[in-house]
């Protein structure tokens, strides 16, 4: 289907699958049980999802095809974001044009950087990124104020021009973002016994284009030029030495990465109309590297689960406290239940970033390809086992 | 000319943070190989040796003291740290006073502790896979650093101040007939780094062990065949790297309160740096980083930010980019070492 093989069209029905339905599959609690903390079916969360997954795809196809990584990754998201929230503020609410200018404007800021940093490779190429993803955030920061606003972060105001637009609504507020009349932030809610299933046009709108976004990255792993990108992440020397301009196919590739990444931005910006310069510092960039490592850089599959993983537990985590650990535990004698909470008191609440970097150190020591090596892993041992068994009866049988 | 003076002036101090950073890196880079990405979280553990030492020598105890009442007639509680006890007040209040110049010597054991924990326990895995793993492995472990030391600390910056006798300011420009104020710590923390660098440098210089790790920067395998065992000299060398980098942690408090991500924020000049200077080369990563510390103070003048407005931001970045498109291997880069 749509030129993919069985296996590529699986996967691809499987992710849309998962998307489409996300507002189920995440809402698997009643609204009033206890568990209902462990929801991840609000349309705020499912965005979220669904943006990280594209910019995360967006740097697989750099990262994982080539081999360049690249620490400023979050600088296209940044730019993605301004122009978004520029066109919001000048043309219309609608988010077509925003997205598209949001995907161009990143698009050439990538061929700029990329151009650039790609005349070195390995480590310096990173230093470079990073270096002009520093540079951008700091411009953003001080002498662009003007076009970021500095601190405050672009915002909507009431006297913007909007000029196919109006600047105010009728009731004097700020105008909402919007697909053609479709408010992206209407939600349609559909109360099923004690669930509550929210259905948000903003978060369908991402999921759509996700799925269009890991369509075309499926496209490119699998065509010529993806080829040709992991001929050079495998050997570039040999690929010089044969001739070949190695140039142009990664600076492709980056360009598309940071176009990627701009459509990220410019997605987050249509779903909540502002735009920060934080987006763009280096601990931002490093969060996209760390989503795909944990995914598995260098599969199609990967980082999203990648970035679901990381958003996911952000969210959750970040919302478990010493109270609701003590719930938990309850079951336990007085003095052995304090000393677990104790024990995974600091890994919980604000500490979810230290257990997001042990596991990110476990994940690059023993499993280099991510969740999705592991889940191989897993599926290879119980195959094995089963084999095994098999081939025990089988050695059996001839005795007998 | 007491603008430019002055302006040298500034560039030093943070120059010579860049330096010492940047030295440690280069000193792990040349002779482990490793791109260590947890390197500004070793310079934020010093930091926080000094937070601590201090806050260990103000540890005390209430008394309740007769002889002075409050308000309603009933004694006094007064604190007395046990410091100030034992050594009677005005000893154990200059030992309080100075706690960042004593932390020194607490932070060299726990640094070196740290850097071999580091080492065995991890990087050591890491010398044959890619540096991008290198990079990712040391980079998660930053965080986890910067996430412990936040659990620990708090979030918040927390002010250290320099002992009494060095807070002060002093004429500066005496030396050239001019009057140029100048925070004094500034200066100490100036010419303490010199004096680091100096012992590093004559350590590596003059010493037989220097001389060994030399020859195994230079070719380690050939050093290996000889017999001698290179991956434990290597090992102390990043012990005093840590170290180093602790050192310059330890200095920088009263300069800037720590904080537990300034070891991130220093992180990204420090790898500009060391890729100014040359990867690999000692000489080039100090020489970069007060030249760039330099750069970044002359830039910020307002008579240069009015022609050319956010230059202060990212002189260095500038600089980093045209150095590594013109000059692969850095200014004092060894030929043929990380070129490509």
């Amino acid at each position: 289907m749509f030129g993919l093989d069985n296996k590529d069209t699986r996967l691809l029905l499987v992710v849309a699958v998962l998307t489409l339905c996300a507002p189920f599959i995440l809402n698997p609690f009643p609204t009033d049980s206890a568990m209902a903390q462990f929801n991840a079916g609000y349309p705020d969360l499912m965005q979220r999802f669904v943006i990280f997954g594209i910019f995360a795809i967006g740097f697989n196809i750099l990262f994982g095809l080539t081999g360049y990584l690249s620490f400023g990754h979050a600088a296209f998201l940044g730019v993605g974001s301004y122009s978004a929230v520029w066109m919001f503020k000048l043309l219309s609410m609608n988010v077509v044009p925003a997205i598209l200018l949001s995907v161009v404007i990143s698009g050439l800021f990538a061929l700029l950087i990329g151009f650039v940093s790609l005349r070195r490779s390995g480590i310096y190429f990173s230093i470079l990124t990073l270096a002009f993803a520093q540079m951008s955030f700091n411009l953003a920061y001080s002498v662009l104020t003007p076009i970021t606003n500095g601190e405050t972060g672009l915002q909507l105001t009431l006297d913007d021009p909007r000029v196919l637009g109006v600047s105010a609504t009728a009731d004097g507020s700020i105008p909402v973002t919007n697909l053609f009349g479709m408010e992206m932030r209407s939600t349609f809610e559909m109360a099923l016994g004690p669930w509550a299933f929210q259905f948000n046009a903003g978060y369908y709108l991402c999921a759509l284009i996700l799925l269009a976004a890991f369509y075309l990255s499926i496209r490119i792993f699998r065509s010529p030029f993806g080829m040709m990108l992991r001929a050079v992440k495998s050997n570039q020397q040999r690929m010089n030495y044969t001739g070949l301009n190695t140039k142009p196919y990664t600076l492709a590739a980056f360009v598309i990465s940071g176009m990627y990444a701009g459509l990220a931005g410019g997605l987050m910006a249509s779903m909540d109309p502002l735009a920060g310069a934080e987006r763009m510092q280096w601990t931002a960039s490093g969060e996209v590297v760390l989503m795909t490592i944990l995914g598995g850089a260098g599969t199609l599959i990967g980082p999203v689960l990648g970035a679901g993983f990381i958003k996911y537990f952000e969210n959750i985590f970040s919302k478990i406290n010493d109270h609701v650990l003590h719930s938990w535990f309850s079951f336990m004698p007085d003095g052995l239940e304090d000393f677990v909470v104790f024990i995974i008191h600091p890994f919980i609440g604000k500490g979810w970033h230290l257990t997001l970097g042990i596991l990110f150190m476990l994940v690059v020591v023993f499993l280099p390809g991510g969740l999705v090596e592991g889940g191989q892993r897993i599926a290879k041992w119980v195959k094995g086992r089963k084999n095994k068994d098999d081939s025990a009866s089988a050695t059996k049988t001839p005795a007998e | 000319m007491d603008a430019i003076l002055l302006q040298i002036l500034n560039g030093l101090d943070k120059g010579s943070a860049y330096a010492l950073i940047a030295l440690g890196l280069t000193l792990i880079f040349g002779t482990l190989g490793v791109v260590n990405f947890a390197h500004g979280a070793l310079f934020m553990i010093g930091a926080f040796c000094a937070v601590t030492v201090q806050r260990i020598l103000n540890l005390s105890y209430e008394v309740v003291d007769e002889t002075q009442k409050d308000f309603l007639g009933n004694p006094l509680k007064v604190k007395t740290s046990y410091v100030e006890s034992w050594f009677g007040p005005e000893m154990g209040g200059a030992i309080i006073d100075w706690a960042v110049p004593i932390a020194i010597l607490f932070a060299i054991p726990i640094m070196i502790l740290i850097g071999f924990v580091m080492e065995r326990g991890l990087i050591k895995h890491f010398y044959k896979r890619e540096h991008a793993d290198q990079i990712l492995v040391t980079f998660g472990l930053a965080i986890v650093l910067q996430e412990v030391i936040k659990y620990f600390y708090g979030a918040n910056p927390i002010q250290t101040a320099s002992p009494e006798a060095l807070s002060g300011v002093a004429n500066v420009g005496a030396l050239f007939g001019t009057e140029i104020f100048y925070p004094v710590w500034r200066i100490v923390y100036f010419f303490f780094s010199v004096v680091i660098i100096g012992g590093i440098f004559s350590f590596l210089q003059f010493t037989t062990f220097g001389m060994v790790v030399r020859a195994g920067m230079a070719d380690r395998e050939t050093v290996g065949l000889l017999g001698i065992n290179i991956d434990r000299r290597f090992t102390i060398m990043f012990g005093i790297a840590a170290a180093v980098a602790g050192l310059a942690g330890v200095m920088y408090t009263p300069i800037n309160s720590p904080n537990y991500h300034m070891g991130m924020d220093f992180l990204v000049l420090s790898f500009v740096v060391v890729v100014v200077g040359g990867m690999g080369s000692l000489p080039g990563a100090v020489l970069a980083g007060f030249m760039l510390g330099i750069l970044e103070a002359f830039a910020s003048m307002n008579e240069i930010k009015s022609i050319l407005p956010g230059i202060d931001q990212i002189i260095i970045y500038v600089v980093a980019i045209i150095i590594l498109l013109t000059r692969p291997r850095g200014l004092m880069g060894r030929k043929g070492v990380m070129e490509e």
